[in-house]
């Protein structure tokens, strides 16, 4: 079991560093697909198969698509031969040692809590209770998720789409 | 196949539908929206046939379907729906009058160019109206019952640009609310004396024993029943609606919408809504007939109404020389005649002219359009004349309407309805005045149908416009042909001899038929009399047709006052315009006088004293607390510079700042739970 | 260490890994990304205290990161969506260049 965790672990944590690291962004985005789908991978692990799946649905199939859409729409080509200035350098330095603090004191609490919980079996929870759970008690939140999601799609399709009064020569 | 009660609704609600679909149609779509308004009306008038098949099964039971609308503390509010052999007549007439006069439509629309928006409305008045024939709740009737007024406006101010059409529009929505008033009167009353609106309730119901019997054994000011009182309030809404005297005025002015309007709406199917609400509602209307010692029976006033506006239609349509207002007085005086057989206790006769009524105006009001349609939009009768060549099929229709609307013997369904009404108020033993002004207007219709038919098809054409006309296309004549065939065979579902319309209203398992002559005598009589007012007729306009368009009436030449005050409608409009209008100008003057000095100075005054204060709060302002409050803004101004420098607009400098401030919190709170 | 805390730590190093990337890509796009990464290592957070909490068949977990996952896809798409208008109104996708409100 936890040999299994750690292999999904080290899936997940090296391709997200690599990725993040990386400077053509088209091999970031295809490595982070890896990321979410080894994501997905823990949640079976874990015994939500249904949320799983929604993951491997939502993020492995749609947004590393619109990422991908993002990215060829906005390319520029010489990113990546830009000489990497020492402003850069010193805002890495910043961010890691930001993220660096913010791992070593949440690990460090995590260490110091008393988290020692007998390991039982996976409770897995059927897609029926969960259906029952999201229709019930939750119906109003779901309600309103879709709501959420109706005005971002709206609102994303508003922001893209081209705004007719601009210069024909705006549009590339 | 048949239909419950539970699923009534599905009546309505289809034309509904096809509202919807027409309000969110391009005005470029009309095709689709005379489609669905056209094909929603099939379906209806499939399902209301089947309505009518399980009501008629078993036509002593009202089936009906309540539900809880919502509940206002301990009571509840509740609605429903009722299938009964009145309600399943009344559906299928009109869905059929209107599947016809919407077919009609689309002939008569063609050239407008708003006629998406046409369909939408006739929808959503079919809806309206369905929906008020199928309540089994006074309050659901009087919801649908304003919906049907609101597409009544919506339809009279179609063509709105026209000045005369507005104020028609509005003219018909204000006369119709003064009764409507009533109406919701009633309607608080009885929920607050009975504790129900519902018309039927497995016992409990506005219209069933317990609750009549207590209403009637109440007595409230002047010595009239309880059940009188609301009776004549819920009438006053069906004297607005129906047209009936003395709130008649709108329905003639309605005829400024275009045509199939006011032959679904002003001649077959709304203004009769009225004569059906108290067909519905007769039950109480007819509670305090035990009683002996009250003033008045509420029925007596509706059998005086409809008599005198009867005669009164009758009359003014003599001298009118517009088509369509002389259709529109005759149907005042038709509607006068239905509420007169309410009136004198013979609700099934009234439904029965209701329904013959409907088919035969509706035919006449049709060929009416066909002919104005035809002529260029020419409606006035002394311009038009010799169309009966050129528009055969129209002709030969219109004169079966006419022969129907005059009471032409045994072959036509007006005269077999007619016979009913005169049958049952010759009956009546309260008084007879209402039979004798019932047959005086029996003469005055022959005489004007005979008269409108005479001017409008025979002798000369009298203007370019007539002469031209030519017969229009299938989709405006079929609906003429099927209508006329109607308005001949509907009269037999009735006669004296097989009153089977008769029996099933009124709940009978069997078919009691007399001879079909019975009371020969009153036959005889009204045969006489309407063969009377054809001849008069047509000895005054037939023999002699008219010269030319400027010629003068025969009869105002004879009798000029008379016929001036006619054709002015007696004066009903200068009359209200010089009472209700000018009291109503009194009030607005007293008001505005009130609202200019009282209270204009009231808030004059108070406004000087607040610019009073402000004067003297700006005078401590500026010279008291000003100089503080300068230096304080310096220094508010300077740590603004100082955040702003802070605010770059870079991202990820926000995000830096929130990481290390995470980090710096979370270290704090370690570090103190540690203590 | 418990199975749980090795969950704990992985999420943790995945939220790091995240926030350095929002960090110091200037590319709005790789910024997005990373919070997305953010996103999911607080998902694998619920899923993990779902997993060895006292009540998992009450589900709370797994609902709140359906919800969780919702969000983050409407996130997305807004976010990705500015990143064009902004690229099609400046020609550049640098986060450093987009510090005006207006313009």
């Amino acid at each position: 079991m936890t040999l299994a965790l750690i292999l999904i672990a080290c899936v997940m944590l090296g391709s997200a560093a690599v990725a993040v690291t990386l400077r053509n962004l088209i091999h970031s985005a295809l490595l982070l697909v890896f990321t979410w789908a080894s994501i997905g991978a823990f949640y079976l692990w874990a015994g939500a198969q249904f949320i799983a799946f929604a993951q491997i649905l939502i993020y492995v199939g749609a947004v590393s698509m619109i990422v991908l859409f993002a990215m060829l729409l906005t390319r520029q080509g010489q990113g990546t031969e830009l000489p990497i200035g020492s402003a850069s350098i010193m805002r890495a330095l910043s961010a890691l040692l930001a993220g660096g603090g913010v791992a070593g004191v949440l690990i460090g609490a995590i260490l110091g809590s008393p988290l020692d919980v007998a390991t039982s079996a996976p409770a897995a929870i059927s897609v029926k209770q969960l259906g029952e759970q999201l229709m019930g008690p939750h119906a109003a939140a779901l309600l309103v998720v879709g709501i959420i999601l109706t005005v971002a799609l709206i609102g994303a399709v508003l922001l893209a789409a081209v705004d007719p009064k601009e210069q024909p020569e705006d549009i590339t | 196949m048949t239909l419950s009660a539970q699923f009534l609704w599905l009546i309505p609600a289809l034309p509904l539908a096809a509202a919807g679909i027409g309000a969110l149609t391009p005005r470029s779509g009309r095709k689709t929206a005379a489609g669905a308004a056209i094909l929603s009306l099939l379906g209806a008038f499939v399902l209301s046939c089947f309505a009518l098949n399980g009501a008629l099964a078993d036509p002593t039971m009202h089936a009906t379907y309540n539900f809880n609308w919502f509940d206002l503390g301990a009571t509840s509010l509740r609605l429903g729906f009722l299938l009964d052999p009145l309600t399943a007549f009344m559906c299928v007439m009109v869905t059929f009058v209107g599947l016809l006069i919407f077919i009609f439509s689309t002939g008569y629309m063609k050239e407008d160019a708003n006629s998406t928006r046409f369909f939408c409305f006739l929808s959503l008045f079919a809806a309206a109206m369905l929906g008020l024939l199928v309540a089994n709740s006074l309050l659901l009737l009087f919801i649908c019952w304003e919906l049907v007024g609101l597409a009544s406006y919506l339809l009279i101010g179609f063509w709105f640009h026209k000045p005369s059409a507005a104020a028609a529009a509005k003219k018909a929505f204000i006369t119709t609310r003064i009764g409507d008033l009533g109406l919701l009167l009633g309607i608080l009353w009885l929920q607050h004396a009975g504790g129900t609106l519902l018309f039927y309730d497995g016992g409990n119901g506005a219209l069933e024993s317990s609750v009549l019997a207590s209403l009637a054994g109440q007595t409230v000011a002047g010595g009239l029943a309880l059940s009188t009182a609301i009776g004549l309030l819920i009438f006053c809404g069906a004297i607005g609606k129906s047209g009936q005297f003395p709130l008649h005025v709108w329905l003639p002015d309605a005829m400024e919408g275009p045509t199939p309007v006011s032959a679904l709406i002003h001649a077959a199917t709304m203004v009769a809504a009225g004569v059906f609400l108290i067909a519905r509602v007769f039950p109480l209307m007819s509670a305090d007939l035990a009683l002996t010692t009250v003033p008045v029976h509420a029925l007596t006033v509706v059998a005086f109404i409809g008599a005198i506006t009867a005669l009164l239609g009758a009359s003014i349509a003599v001298a009118q020389n517009d088509i369509k207002r002389i259709l529109a007085f005759s149907t005042v005086s038709q509607l006068g005649y239905m509420m007169l057989a309410i009136g004198v206790g013979s609700w099934v006769a009234a439904i029965f002219h209701l329904l013959t009524h409907a088919f035969f105006k509706a035919l006449l009001f049709l060929g009416a359009g066909s002919v104005i349609h035809a002529a260029h939009h020419e409606q006035d009768i002394r311009s038009l004349g010799g169309l009966r060549g050129p528009m055969r099929v129209t002709f030969a229709t219109f004169a079966v309407g006419m022969m129907a609307l005059a009471g032409v013997p045994f072959l036509f369904s007006g005269f077999w309805s007619k016979e009913a009404i005169l049958h049952a108020a010759h009956l009546w033993d309260v008084s007879h005045l209402p039979f004798y002004i019932g047959l005086v207007a029996v003469v005055l219709t022959a005489f004007y149908s005979t008269r409108l038919v005479a001017e409008t098809f025979f002798g000369r054409p009298r203007s370019p416009a007539a002469e031209h006309a030519h017969e229009n296309s299938a989709a405006m004549t079929g609906p003429l042909v099927l209508l006329a065939v109607c308005a001949v065979l509907l009269g037999f579902i009735g006669t004296p001899a097989f009153p089977w319309l008769q029996a099933k209203l009124l709940g009978q398992t069997e078919i009691h038929g007399h001879s079909l002559f019975d009371g020969a005598g009153l036959m005889i009589t009204s045969i006489v009399l309407v063969a009377l007012g054809i001849g008069a007729g047509w000895a005054i306009y037939g023999r002699r047709p008219r010269a030319n368009a400027t010629a003068r009436d025969p009869l105002e030449a004879r009798a000029p006052r008379l016929f001036a005050a006619l054709s002015n409608r007696l004066g009903f409009d200068e009359f209200y315009a010089s009472t209700v209008f000018r009291l109503n100008d009194g009030l607005a003057i007293v008001s505005d006088r009130l609202d200019r000095h009282v209270w204009d100075g009231a808030v004059r005054f108070l406004a000087l004293l607040g610019v009073f204060t402000g004067q003297v709060n700006r005078d401590t302002d500026e010279q008291g607390l000003n100089a503080g409050f300068t230096a304080a803004s310096e220094k508010l101004r300077d740590a603004g510079k100082f955040y702003s420098q802070r605010q770059s607009g870079e991202a990820h400098g926000y995000l830096r700042t929130l990481a290390f401030g995470f980090v710096i919190v979370l270290l704090l709170v370690i570090l103190g739970g540690a203590r | 260490m418990s199975p749980l805390q090795i969950c704990l730590i992985i999420s943790t190093l995945l939220f790091c890994i995240g926030l350095v990337s929002a960090l110091t890509r200037s590319n709005a796009i790789m910024v997005l990304l990373g919070i997305e990464l953010m996103l999911n290592a607080a998902n694998i957070n619920f899923i993990a205290f779902w997993r060895y909490g006292p009540q998992p068949e009450a589900g709370m977990g797994v609902i709140f990161v359906l919800f969780s996952i919702a969000v983050a896809a409407a996130e997305a798409a807004v976010g990705l969506a500015l990143v064009i208008a902004i690229y099609r109104h400046r020609k550049s996708v640098r986060l450093q260049d987009a510090v005006q409100l207006k313009g």
